[in-house]
């Protein structure tokens, strides 16, 4: 189940911010997002998020849409998760 | 490929200005583009999309919304209802005989006309997005902002989102704007192949999916030619 939310994120972010399979096989719970990636503006920042909650079904609340979720692939996820995605 | 429309509002000094491939003939595809950022984003496919029917022997025309692109008008006054009228003005004036509208261009297009809507968005995630960037960018700036008190602020007095003077007769309209789809059939992301474009901060170049686009542009209107 878990897996299976690891790859949507990886596809969620591979769409909207056009990265290589490359780079995105390349990402660990570690890599940095937010500051790293050029491509993370508060626009995008949005569009990802939205996203997100198209591709789980999921909702996410403004307090949730923190840089501490963006700070890096591993907090993004372990949010996705806490919504209870398949 | 550029021409001017008489839009609503519009006048000699400050015209409204569409995308165009006209060469007179009988199949006249209308496109109402996305609202906001989206309507760059997808730029590139539908242009190329036009160009695909074109070869196809389908004329098409994708008017700027009022108080986009290098519209005269100002983007403030500009409301869901307004951009309705005005897309059935365009639709009357190129003498439009089908419609693609794509993403938020599903709110505003004209209806009576038969075709298609790609990916339809409804208004309250066009706004909840325009929203969200907003306070992420007051975040970044320390600044704290709530998505529910600037609606309530935007309602009565509009907002500056994403980059855009929204009026707060936009603002009310798209809180509750629903697609207009009647009979007009869908077509999804995944039928093109490809990511999103609408989707993507800096969309690339994707020729094989504005040629799917293509294909099921110019294979249904062959069929309603021939019927």
């Amino acid at each position: 189940m878990n897996n299976d939310t690891d790859a949507g994120l990886r596809t969620v972010l591979g769409h909207v911010l056009g990265l290589s399979a490359v780079r995105l096989a390349a990402l660990t719970e570690q890599s940095p997002l937010l500051g790293t990636l050029p491509e993370l503006d508060s626009m995008a920042i949005a569009t990802l998020f939205a996203g997100i909650e198209d591709h789980f079904g999921v909702m996410f609340d403004d307090a949730e849409l923190t840089g501490e979720t963006l700070e890096s692939y591993g907090t993004l996820l372990a949010l996705v998760r806490s919504k209870g995605t398949a | 490929m550029i021409t001017t429309w008489p839009a609503p509002g519009s006048h000699a000094g400050a015209p409204e200005f569409a995308a165009a491939i006209d060469r007179g003939r009988r199949a006249r595809l209308l496109i109402v583009p996305p609202l906001f950022d989206e309507m760059n984003r997808t730029r590139r496919l539908l242009v190329r999309t036009m160009r695909g029917i074109d070869a196809q022997g389908i004329d098409s025309f994708m008017p700027d919304l009022p108080g986009t692109n290098e519209s005269g008008q100002p983007f403030a006054s500009q409301s869901l209802h307004g951009w309705r009228q005005a897309m059935a003005v365009a639709a009357k004036h190129f003498g439009a005989t089908c419609v693609l509208a794509v993403r938020g261009g599903a709110l505003v297009f004209p209806n009576v006309l038969p075709g298609w809507v790609l990916e339809p968005a409804a208004g309250a995630s066009v706004l909840r997005q325009l929203l969200r960037a907003r306070v992420i960018a007051a975040r970044e700036a320390g600044l704290r902002e709530d998505s529910a008190l600037l609606l309530e602020f935007g309602r009565n007095e509009g907002l500056m989102l994403a980059g855009y003077d929204v009026g707060a007769a936009l603002i009310a309209g798209l809180e509750s704007a629903r697609p207009l789809d009647e009979g007009q059939r869908e077509i999804r992301v995944a039928d093109l192949g490809g990511a999103a474009p609408w989707l993507r901060a800096e969309p690339g170049d994707d020729p094989a999916q504005a040629a799917r686009l293509t294909a099921i542009l110019a294979g249904g209107i062959a069929g309603w030619i021939a019927a």
